[in-house]
This record gives C-alpha cells, sequence and structure tokens, in this order.
C-alpha cells in the first residue's frame, strides 16, 4: 500500500460530501421554483405548529377531551366561536387543533414504526436473496393482497376499537411499502458493476450496504415518508369515521366528521369545518412530497 | 406456448396469496382477544347459551382444525355461519356483493372517462393552465378522504339543489327490476323497465363520482406524467421527422405506450376504489358489501369478516392479473419480460 | 463542375439555450450548405453541437428552451425559422428527413414495423396533393418495395414485426427505408452506425451511397468518425464547439488537414502502417455557459496567439472551395 492511499479515502469523502452538497443546492434550487411544493412546505409547517402549541394557540383548550356544556352545543360560527360549536358545546375550532394533534401522532407512530421496519426487511431481503428474499417477499405480497384501509380494517376486526389498536393496524401493514421499495434498489444497485468492484476490493457487507446502497436509498425513502404521511393520516380518518379508530369523546377528525355527518345539513360547520383541516393536512404532505420527488429526482410510482 | 405458462404460474401464485391471507385473518382473528359468542348473543346470555354457540361455531377445537373445516368449506360454497344472520356468509355476501360491484363499475367508468382526457389535454397544454388545472384537480382529488367527498356532494346535489336523492339505490316509492345480475342498471335495461333505470341512475352518481375521486386524480397525474414522458422520446420525434402529422402522433403514437403506466396502475386504482367504497358506502347508506362487512366487524362475526376479506382478496389479485394480461398484450416489451420470468 | 443548386444553406447561425447555470451557448455563428445530389459530411466530437444544428435546420429545435438571437436557415429556398408548424410538417419526409443514432429508440416499440412504414407513407400521399384515400393494399406494397430497396430479407414478414424483434442493423435499415419511401431531397443522418458492429455500420454506409446514388438524394452525414467521412463524404465541414473550423472536399482535409483542431483530430486517428503513435488533443470541450471567446479552440491550440481569444475568426479562402476559420492563415477578424 502506497503512502498517498492513506489520503484516498479521505478525498472519497471529501468528493462525496461536495457532491451530496451539490446535490442540496441543486434540490433546494428546483424546490425552491416549484411554487406548490413550497406551499405545501409552508402549509405542513404551519399545521404541526399548531399542533405542537395547542395549548396555547387554541381559544379555548379545556374543550379538548370530555367538555360537556349543553346551554352552549350548536352553536353556529360567530366571534366567539368562528367554526361554531358542535353536539356537546366545545368549540370546534379548538377541537379540530387539538384533533389534528391525533392525525400528526398516528403519521409519526406509524411511520416511526414500520419504515424502519421495512426498510431493514427490504434490504435484508434485497441483498441476502435466495431463501429469505423469496420468503419476505411472499408475506410483503399476502399483506399487499388487499388494499390498505380493508386490511386496516380486518385486524381492527380482531380488537376493540380504540386509537391505538387503529395505529397498531396501520403499522402493522405499512411497512410492506418501505420492504418493496428498498428490496428493488438493494436488488438493482446489488448488480452494479460498482458493487462487485467494492467486494473485490474487499469491502465487507456492512460496508457496501451503509456505503453505496442506502444512500441511493435515502432520496425515495424520504420522499415516500412525506407522501405516506398524508396517506396514513387519511386512512386514520376513515377508520375513525367508521367507529374504528379514536372513540368519542377523543376529539380525531374523523370522529368529528363522523358525529358531524349526522346532523347534516341545517348543523353544517360541524361537518365542513373538520373536513377542510383534515383535506388541508393531508394536500400539504401531498405538496410537500411531490415537490420533493421532484427536487430530488425520484421518478413517479414511489 | 411460452404466454400459457405464464398465466398459468400466475394463477397458481394467486391461489397461494390467497391462501397465505385466509391464514393471516384466520389467525388474526381466532387468537385475539374477544369473544365473539359472548359479542354474538349479547350481555345477558347464560355461560350455557355461550358455550353452546361456541360448540355450534366449532371453537372449541384446537386452531389448525378450525382453519382446515373453513379452507375445505370454502372450495365447498360453504363460507361459515354468520353470527348475525346465522345462514351462510356466501349468501349473504351474494347478496350484497352486486351493490358494491355497481359501484366500482361505475366508478372505474368516471376514472377512465375523466381521468385520462383530462392528463392528455394537460400533457398538451403542458405548464399552461389547463396543465396546472389538472394538477390542482389531481391533488385535490387525492387529498380529500373519499366520506368527505361523499358528504360534499350530499350537501350540494341533495340538500341544496335538491335534484339528487341522498341515500340509496332505489327510492322508496321505485319498484325494483326482476333480479337477474344483482345490478340494478343490467337488470332494468334488461326487462325494460326504464323508470327505474332512471332512479338507479340518479342514485348512483354521486357515490360512485365520490369513489372515483381518488382515481381520477391518480390517472390524471399518471396519464400526463406518461404522456409529457413518451412525447419526449426519440421515436416521436422521429415520426414527427418522417412528416406524420401532429394529430395521428398524438392519438396514436403517443397514446398507446403512454397507457401502459396507467394501465398498470390500474390495478392500484381498483384498490382504491375498493377501499373508497368502504367509506362511501357508509355514507349513503349503500346496501353493499361494505356495510355487511363493517357491520361484521363491529360485532366481530368473524366467519362474515372473513367471506369479505377473502372476497375482496380474490377481486383484487383476479384485477391485477387481468391488468397483466393487457399490458402484456398492448406492449411487447412486457410480454416478452413476462415469457423471460 | 456545374452549379448543382442549394438545398440546406445555414447562414451565422446562433443557438442558445436557457439552463439552471446560465445561457447555454451552443451554436456561435455555424455556416453550412448542400447542394441537390451531394455527400456532406458534419463532423465533430461528441457535444460540439452537431445535432442541434441539424434540428434546428429541419424545424424540430423546440423553441422554448432554444433560442435564435441570429441566422438564418434556408431549405430549399424557404427561411425555415420562419415558417409555421404546417409549412415545417409539409417539408418533413418531401424535402428534408433525418436518421437518429440508435435505430431502437427511433422505432416505436409498440407497434410494428409495418404499422409505422404504411404511415409514413400514408401521410406523405396526403401531403403530395393526392387526396383519394390510397387502398390498403397498394400502401402495404409500396412498403414491401422500399424494405425491399433496403435490402431486407423476406419483408412481407418483416411488415408483422415489433422494433424488438429485428436486429440492430435491420433496425437501421428500416428506418432508412422510411426516411426515403417519399423521396425526400435532402437525408440527414445522424451518426447512423454508431450503435452498430463495425461490419453492419459499413453495410449501412454502402446502402446511402447507393440509394444517394441511384435516388438522386443529398446527404448530411453527421459523424465523429473520419472513417465513415472518407468512406461516404465528398466535401466535409469541420465542427469544433459550435464554430466551424475547416471546410473543403472531405480527401483533400484528411489528408492535409490546415486548422489546428482538425490535425489534431486526424492524428489521433490510429494508423495500421508508420511508427507514429495516435495523439489525442489535450484538454476538453468547453462549457458552453462560459464559452472561451473568440476562437473557441484557443485554450487546447499549440498554436494560439493573442489574437485567437479576441474575436472570432472569419474563414479564409486557402485553396477553391477550401475554408479555414484560423489567425494561422491570415483573415480578417470580426467587427
Amino acid at each position: 500500500m502506497m503512502p498517498s492511499d492513506q489520503h484516498a479515502p479521505r478525498k472519497r469523502e471529501d468528493a462525496r460530501w461536495a457532491a451530496f452538497r451539490d446535490r442540496l443546492g441543486r434540490g433546494w434550487y428546483k424546490f425552491s421554483r416549484n411554487r406548490i411544493s413550497l406551499i405545501g412546505g409552508a402549509m405542513v409547517l404551519f399545521f404541526v405548529f399548531l399542533a405542537s402549541f395547542a395549548h396555547f394557540v387554541t381559544p379555548y383548550p379545556h374543550h379538548a377531551g370530555a367538555y360537556t356544556d349543553f346551554m352552549n352545543a350548536f352553536k353556529p360560527p360567530s366571534a366567539a366561536h368562528w367554526f361554531g360549536t358542535d353536539s356537546l358545546g366545545a368549540d370546534v375550532l379548538t377541537r379540530i387543533i387539538f384533533g389534528s394533534q391525533i392525525s400528526f401522532m398516528l403519521a409519526g407512530v406509524v411511520l416511526g414504526i414500520s419504515v424502519p421496519f421495512g426498510v431493514f426487511l427490504g434490504l435484508l431481503a434485497g441483498y441476502i436473496g435466495g431463501k429469505t428474499e423469496t420468503i419476505i417477499m411472499r408475506i410483503t405480497d399476502i399483506f399487499l393482497s388487499l388494499p390498505a384501509l380493508v386490511m386496516a380494517l380486518a385486524i381492527c376486526a380482531a380488537f376493540t376499537p380504540s386509537i391505538d389498536k387503529a395505529m397498531l393496524a396501520v403499522a402493522s401493514i405499512w411497512w410492506t411499502w418501505h420492504c418493496r421499495l428498498v428490496h428493488g434498489i438493494t436488488r438493482s444497485i446489488k448488480t452494479e458493476e460498482f458493487v462487485q468492484a467494492s467486494r473485490v476490493l474487499g469491502a465487507s457487507h456492512l460496508r457496501i450496504i451503509f456505503r453505496d446502497i442506502l444512500p441511493n436509498c435515502a432520496s425515495p425513502i424520504i420522499v415516500k415518508i412525506t407522501l405516506d404521511a398524508g396517506f396514513v393520516i387519511l386512512v386514520g380518518a376513515g377508520l375513525s369515521f367508521l367507529g374504528l379508530g379514536a372513540q368519542p369523546p377523543a376529539e380525531d377528525l374523523g370522529t368529528m366528521i363522523s358525529i358531524g355527518s349526522k346532523y347534516l345539513p341545517e348543523r353544517w360547520w360541524m361537518t365542513v369545518f373538520p373536513s377542510l383541516a383534515i383535506f388541508l393536512i393531508i394536500l400539504g404532505f401531498n405538496l410537500l412530497g411531490d415537490g420533493l420527488r421532484d427536487a430530488l429526482a425520484v421518478e413517479e410510482g414511489v | 406456448m411460452k404466454f400459457s405458462y405464464f398465466l398459468a404460474r400466475r394463477l397458481l401464485y394467486t391461489i397461494l396469496v390467497l391462501l397465505g391471507l385466509s391464514i393471516l385473518i384466520f389467525v388474526i382473528a381466532r387468537t385475539l382477544p374477544g369473544d365473539p359468542a359472548r359479542l354474538a348473543l349479547g350481555p345477558f346470555a347464560s355461560k350455557e347459551q355461550i358455550e353452546n354457540l361456541r360448540r355450534e361455531m366449532e371453537m372449541d377445537k384446537p386452531l389448525p382444525v378450525q382453519y382446515w373445516t373453513y379452507i375445505t368449506g370454502i372450495f365447498r360454497g360453504d363460507f361459515g355461519l354468520s353470527f348475525q344472520t346465522r345462514r351462510n356468509v356466501a349468501l349473504d355476501i351474494a347478496h350484497y356483493l352486486p351493490a358494491t360491484v355497481e359501484l366500482v363499475l361505475v366508478s372505474i367508468l368516471w376514472v377512465l372517462l375523466l381521468g385520462v382526457p383530462l392528463g392528455v389535454m394537460a400533457a398538451r397544454y403542458k405548464d399552461r393552465w389547463p396543465d396546472n388545472a389538472v394538477r390542482v384537480l389531481a391533488f385535490v382529488g387525492v387529498a380529500v378522504p373519499p366520506f368527505v367527498v361523499g358528504l360534499v356532494l350530499q350537501l350540494i346535489f341533495s340538500y341544496l339543489l335538491g335534484i339528487l336523492p341522498t341515500t340509496g339505490r332505489l327510492g322508496l316509492m321505485t319498484a325494483a327490476p326482476v333480479r337477474y345480475t344483482g345490478l340494478l342498471i343490467v337488470d332494468s335495461l334488461i326487462t325494460g323497465n326504464f323508470s327505474a333505470l332512471g332512479d338507479a341512475l340518479s342514485h348512483i352518481i354521486l357515490p360512485s363520482f365520490a369513489i372515483a375521486m381518488t382515481g381520477i386524480g391518480q390517472i390524471a397525474r399518471l396519464t400526463r406524467g406518461s404522456m409529457s414522458d413518451v412525447a419526449s422520446q426519440d421515436y416521436i420525434e422521429a415520426s414527427r421527422g418522417f412528416g406524420i402529422p401532429n394529430r395521428v402522433v398524438a392519438f396514436k403514437y403517443m397514446l398507446k405506450p403512454a397507457s401502459i403506466p396507467p394501465l398498470t396502475v390500474l390495478g392500484l386504482t381498483f384498490a382504491s376504489e375498493l377501499s373508497n367504497a368502504f367509506l362511501v358506502e357508509t355514507v349513503f347508506a349503500w346496501p353493499g358489501m361494505a356495510k355487511y362487512g363493517i357491520r361484521a366487524i363491529l360485532r366481530k362475526d368473524f366467519n362474515a369478516v372473513m367471506g369479505v376479506v377473502l372476497i375482496i382478496g380474490l377481486a383484487f389479485v383476479v384485477v391485477n392479473l387481468i391488468v397483466d394480461i393487457l399490458s402484456g398484450y398492448i406492449d411487447p416489451r412486457i410480454r416478452k419480460r413476462q415469457e423471460e420470468a | 463542375m456545374a452549379e448543382r443548386s442549394l438545398l440546406l444553406d445555414v447562414r451565422n447561425l446562433h443557438v442558445q439555450f436557457r439552463v439552471y447555470e446560465g445561457i447555454s451557448r451552443v451554436l456561435d455563428g455555424v455556416s453550412l450548405q448542400v447542394r441537390e445530389g451531394e455527400r456532406v459530411g458534419l463532423v465533430g466530437e461528441t457535444g460540439c453541437g452537431k445535432t442541434v444544428a441539424m434540428k434546428a435546420a429541419m424545424g424540430i429545435l423546440k423553441s422554448p428552451p432554444a433560442q435564435f438571437p441570429t441566422g438564418e436557415v434556408f431549405l430549399a429556398g424557404k427561411d425555415v425559422l420562419k415558417m409555421s408548424p404546417t409549412e415545417i410538417l409539409a417539408m418533413k419526409g418531401k424535402i428534408i428527413a433525418m436518421i437518429f443514432q440508435d435505430p431502437l429508440s427511433s422505432l416505436n416499440p409498440v407497434f410494428t414495423v409495418g404499422q409505422q412504414i404504411v404511415d409514413v407513407i400514408r401521410y406523405g400521399r396526403r401531403r403530395a396533393g393526392d387526396g383519394r384515400r390510397p387502398a390498403r393494399a397498394t400502401l402495404r406494397r409500396t412498403a414491401v418495395e422500399a424494405l425491399e430497396s433496403v435490402r431486407l430479407p423476406d419483408p412481407e414478414r418483416m411488415l408483422k414485426m415489433y422494433p424488438l424483434e429485428l436486429s440492430g442493423g435491420m433496425r437501421q435499415r428500416a428506418l432508412i427505408a422510411m426516411a426515403l419511401v417519399n423521396r425526400p431531397r435532402l437525408l440527414v443522418a445522424d451518426e447512423p452506425g454508431t450503435a452498430l458492429d463495425v461490419t453492419i455500420q459499413a453495410q449501412i454506409l454502402e446502402l446511402l451511397k447507393g440509394l444517394a446514388r441511384e435516388a438522386q438524394i443529398a446527404i448530411l452525414m453527421i459523424t465523429h468518425d473520419l472513417g465513415v467521412v472518407r468512406e461516404i463524404a465528398e466535401r466535409v465541414y469541420i465542427m469544433y464547439a459550435g464554430q466551424i473550423a475547416e471546410t473543403g472536399r472531405a480527401k483533400a482535409i484528411l489528408d492535409a488537414p490546415e486548422h489546428p483542431y482538425t490535425r489534431g483530430l486526424v492524428a489521433s486517428v490510429p494508423r495500421l502502417t508508420g511508427e507514429v503513435l495516435a495523439e489525442g488533443i489535450p484538454g476538453t470541450v468547453p462549457d458552453y455557459t462560459e464559452a472561451p471567446p473568440g476562437c473557441r479552440f484557443h485554450p487546447r491550440c499549440d498554436h494560439r496567439m493573442d489574437v485567437c481569444e479576441k474575436r472570432k475568426p472569419l474563414p479564409v479562402e486557402t485553396a477553391a472551395g477550401r475554408h479555414v476559420a484560423c489567425y494561422l492563415y491570415g483573415g480578417e477578424t470580426h467587427a
């Protein structure tokens, strides 16, 4: 080994970093030029901010949870209650903001569990191949043989309806998407020549996984997580709407819409405002995810 | 020769996946907490009654035995007894399925008739206002929960404008046509019952559109993307260079290769339609599988849940198979890959 | 030598694109001409702008990203850059046709060869003013004849085949058939053999030469391969980084190159005899967003002078029909 080789790995690091920074710069350029994705990003930040500081931002923070004041029930939107009050007399605006907390928590928990699990299994399946791959991918196929909502419903069937069971149900199917994604990428990279070259030079499997495969997965995974956040919230709202997620008096948005729908069309505000809220949250994530996809140059279909 | 081999392998694989699904759901249903017998009989049932029901439902036997009885029963058409209706789940499903099938079929029509042209238009006027409008529409379509769409449509067209009915498949006053297929539109056409036809159509418009919203958005975006991808391909430039007029290039030479990605996504669109159906049927009180299934879930009627899940799983994999075959038919490159695999 | 009439006349064409890094000035005053029945070569490395020049000439350069600050392109007497899309369409296939580098990507993968060539014939007929709907049988017969003319075996069967079922050479022949079936007066061939084996490439070139002679079709051959030039071109333009370096009779230029770049090109071709090893030209093609001023070759040129980076050299006539754009041969400078 010649003395100059000691600098070689260093230079490679610098080169990689420079390339990464350049990619970030280009990515930001593309992203910031795309008005729609900036709007999405702003929306997400706004709602997350509201949800995080719910206690300080809402006009009637004590209306969250089990609050009843029947004298005040069914009031239409007014100066005191911008979005009116619901069937129990609680301020709708407050409950919506607290309800968005549940939505974000759902997305966080589900993705926090399913993404690492799915990525791990995908790497395993793609890298090791053989029987392991077949078993893992067949199991993935089974979980994917039903649409997400239907599968979640079926799993919820086994439990008493509650928000944490719903989260568990959704998490237990969500890992499959990431598993498939990472498996595909791993397989295609594994056969690339530079990986074989690394192996010949004596790189260990772990090194290849961390140096060559994972960085290539990073962009698609980031895009997918962003889009998933919206989709998970959508599925969660659907489950609550059907009565299988958060139970009253919890202020989940889906539950609010379900209850509010009984009072259509006279007391429209109980349905319209939570619907608008959840729509905007999901839309924000979708716009953001789409913009990221453009900026990080990931193909469609992720 | 090669193609039928591919087909046979796919069918076998499909069956395996479905079996796997059935095992999964079965295990979840039977091993997890909650006593369905107690739930079915209500809180005032005596211990003896519950035990009787358990024996009747064969819940005292070991799990693999239960599964075996169940699976062999499936192949005989016996889906087990529903806790609620006390009749064969297969009969229940046969009763409720056509309503959902009709709804989903009409939704797919919406997706194809609206989604594809919108996507083509967006690609044609790329980066100009029609493209942006379609893009916004697509985003909205994918982001709005289907039950919200259903409620909003109800609000506008039924409550505010009063031109379309709120719930159900047929008005209370209308006589239902003789039941041949269970699909109201088909049945009323066959029997010439035009008042029923009109009524059925007016009832199906809103829910089918609510279900279709997501799909329309997805297909429009995908068509736009694949059209613009194809438009930048060398072979399109070449065919223009040979003097083929733009309209022919667009509708023939671009559309055909561009239709492949949306086609492959059709399977996923169908999946989202099925999911959406569960939500929308609830909003419109549509007497379909979703209503039956959700009731079964809330009451822990496991045979019913299994039956619904299996039927939906079957429908889904069959649709995927059809989509794969169609793709192979249109695009020789895919056919080649299928034959080689 | 009788003066044949001018078919393609590109005059001082400038083309630029707006990109992330700024403005990419690809073509910097390119002028070239092709006469009826002539075989002209356009030589340059990858990235020198040859394809851009040709696409501009055909009117198929997409205008929002591309900008044409100055220059004109005349095809059979008409100004291409000012034509309406309908007029451009009328020209295609009848006056000018183009075949691309990669025959696989030039053929639509989901249609058979027959379907594609029949459409070319049908729409060519229609534009020729043949109002009646041509019969299916006639179209088919013409298609078969076209495939025969490019010496494809079993043309009847070939009509039903998809592009991926054919070999590279067969695809290229089919493309040539499609390009020539409506008898254009000029065929632009963009590196037609690059994607193919050398032996197949030689066959294709022979085919093109033969067809051009029989049907009096002018050929503009775009290539980076001097061997191809020697094989097929009567006259040649040497292009570097969006500027024409040298032009003249092909044999003359290849035997005695004058421009330093051409000299470098010729020297870099390995020879079977002689002791001199092939040498490359040090340096790389410039970045068009920061193109060197004046003569764009000057950073890599051994003979550069101060004036070279100040103003772009005008072409100097060093012999009959031979022009070099280099201050080594004298020449006025740009105003």
